[in-house]
């Protein structure tokens, strides 16, 4: 197999053909340093959710503005006695649902508890509100740290303009994306060397508005950062805002990496893990196979 | 292309599920043991400093506008010290009350209620961020703590100011008074007040008659109530289990600013 010579940036269309074997070749889809920043960012988030749910639970209550509505808040959780037996109930805008089991009341230490979120999504498992916040802290310099290092090597190498911003071409083409995607029917040959439109734009929305927004807004939340710009709470309408905000962005990071797994799964697991360990991906068939 | 039956995919989602289990004892036993929380723990030196070099230490906490206060400001920890010398105190409107200023000081004081009414004041309507997340809007009106520093006059060594409380708190260690400390930095803040008024009455006892610290740039944790005594120190390794505060012992960060 031949490698891109050292020295030279490798990227995805540096293809590294393997000999031609009935349409069958591989190509080095992911550099090194996206490889290593994916699995840092894939553990520091993990650790951030969980660690940030410990953390709502100890106001599972979400408002706007900068001060808590406590008796009608926009969102909130909590447990309650009903027929003679404790309920979970989740509020979001004045409809209540039974969440029992989930959200609001859940099984902790054997037992019935409340909170927020259940003991399996958080970190610590049982309610303890100063260590959630001593891995949230340590794990928002990982994150912070590591996206510093993927941003300044996406921009250095061009990965930014090269393999995420769609072309005219792609964006002309993507209701077909759409309807090929729904259908399970991934690129094959040439495609499929780059990302497709819509992974494009998914990436491109997660790395530049999601995760940027989602820090801004955590930063927001600390009484000193708000006295050294308070200009920023204020676009953010305010420190309740910006904590919805803050947890708004957590469910959208929530819902791209389910999407994302899900996609993972279904389009050559191994062949994706692979790409993202040891860059290599195999890419099988041509385009007039679809 | 269609979607194969792929067994490995079930065995990997099965895997995933047995690893998350592993992963969540695992962050548990993490969290208990002493290593592992002080490299958890080792940021908060970096994010004092940085946070500080960011606002350059003399920046104010928003403020806002009386339409701005919260109709009801929520009590939280104590709402009354049942120190016995605290209720009689309390029985006669603190007028017989002293607050101590001791410790590292050229000039100890002694001042009543009255007095420290009669000193450079500030009134601020500033928001209130407790540690659990929810955040209220109230006025404050109280003495300067600068002037009163300046009047007693700190010695050279003193490096934090800590207020002693009369109310005490659980612990498994059993009832633990409250304290609270900051530093000089905070202290000579212009926002930093031992506030007597609250939304233009006298501080409520649930709110901490009858001073509280406002320290603005701060979570709720380091607005001590009902403080009895500031000491001057230059290190608070020897107060209480030696963190610096009744909720740093507890196992939040003595920094609060986050």
């Amino acid at each position: 197999m031949d490698l891109p010579p050292p020295g030279t940036a490798p990227h995805m269309s540096d293809m590294a053909e393997t000999a031609p074997r009935a349409g069958r070749f591989t190509i080095l889809r992911h550099p090194l340093t996206i490889r290593i920043t994916h699995w840092v960012n894939v553990l520091a988030l993990l650790v951030m959710l969980m660690s940030g749910l410990q953390i709502f639970n100890a106001h599972p209550a979400l408002d706007w503005g900068n001060i808590s509505a406590f008796e009608h808040p926009l969102l909130s959780m909590t447990a309650m006695m009903k027929d003679g037996k404790p309920v979970g109930v989740t509020t979001v805008f004045g409809h209540s649902f039974d969440t029992t089991g989930v959200l609001g009341l859940s099984t902790s230490d054997g037992r019935p508890s409340p909170r927020g979120f259940p003991s399996w999504a958080t970190i610590p498992s049982y309610q303890d509100l100063a260590t959630g916040r001593v891995w949230h802290f340590f794990f928002a310099w990982v994150l912070v740290l590591n996206g510093f290092v993927y941003l300044i090597y996406a921009l250095a190498s061009r990965h930014v303009w090269r393999d995420l911003i769609p072309s005219a071409a792609q964006l002309r083409h993507i209701g077909r994306d759409i309807i090929d995607h729904a259908r399970f029917r991934f690129p094959k040959g040439e495609e499929a060397k780059h990302y497709n439109v819509l992974q494009k734009l998914a990436y491109l929305s997660i790395v530049f508005v999601v995760l940027p927004l989602i820090v801004l807004a955590g930063l927001c939340l600390s009484p000193q950062f708000d006295a050294d710009y308070p200009w920023l709470v204020a676009l953010f309408g305010g420190r309740q805002s910006a904590r919805t905000i803050h947890f708004l962005c957590a469910t959208a990071l929530v819902l791209f990496v389910l999407v994302h797994v899900f996609m993972v799964l279904v389009s050559g697991v191994w062949n994706n893990l692979r790409s993202m360990i040891t860059g290599r991906y195999t890419i099988e068939g041509d385009a007039h196979d679809r | 292309m269609t979607v194969e039956h792929d067994p490995t995919r079930r065995r990997l989602l099965k895997g995933g599920t047995a690893a998350a289990a592993l992963m969540l004892s695992g962050c548990d036993r993490l969290s208990e043991s002493d290593w592992f929380r002080q490299i958890l723990e080792s940021v908060e030196g970096l994010n004092l400093r940085i946070q500080r070099a960011l606002g350059r230490g003399k920046e104010l906490a928003p403020e806002y506008t009386a339409a701005d206060l919260s109709p009801l400001f929520k009590v939280n920890g104590n709402d009354d010290a049942e120190d016995d010398r605290y209720q009689k105190h309390a029985d006669t409107q603190f007028a017989d009350w002293k607050l101590e200023v001791g410790g590292l000081v050229e000039q100890p004081l002694q001042l009543s209620l009255a007095e420290l009414r009669a000193l450079p004041a500030r009134t601020q309507i500033t928001r209130h961020d407790c540690v659990e997340g929810w955040s209220c809007i109230g006025k404050w009106t109280g003495a300067r703590l600068a002037p009163i520093l300046q009047q007693a006059r700190l010695k050279p060594e003193a490096r934090y100011i800590v207020f002693h409380c009369a109310d005490t708190m659980p612990s498994w260690k059993g009832p633990q008074p409250y304290y609270e400390s900051i530093d000089l930095d905070d202290a000579f803040h212009e926002q930093t007040i031992l506030a007597y008024d609250m939304n233009d009455q006298p501080l409520p006892i649930a709110h901490g008659a009858p001073i509280r610290l406002r320290a603005e740039r701060h979570l709720g944790y380091k607005q001590a109530k009902f403080v009895m005594k500031l000491e001057a120190v230059t290190s608070f390794r020897n107060i209480g289990d030696g963190k610096g505060s009744y909720w740093a012992d507890q196992g939040y960060s003595w920094y609060a600013g986050i």
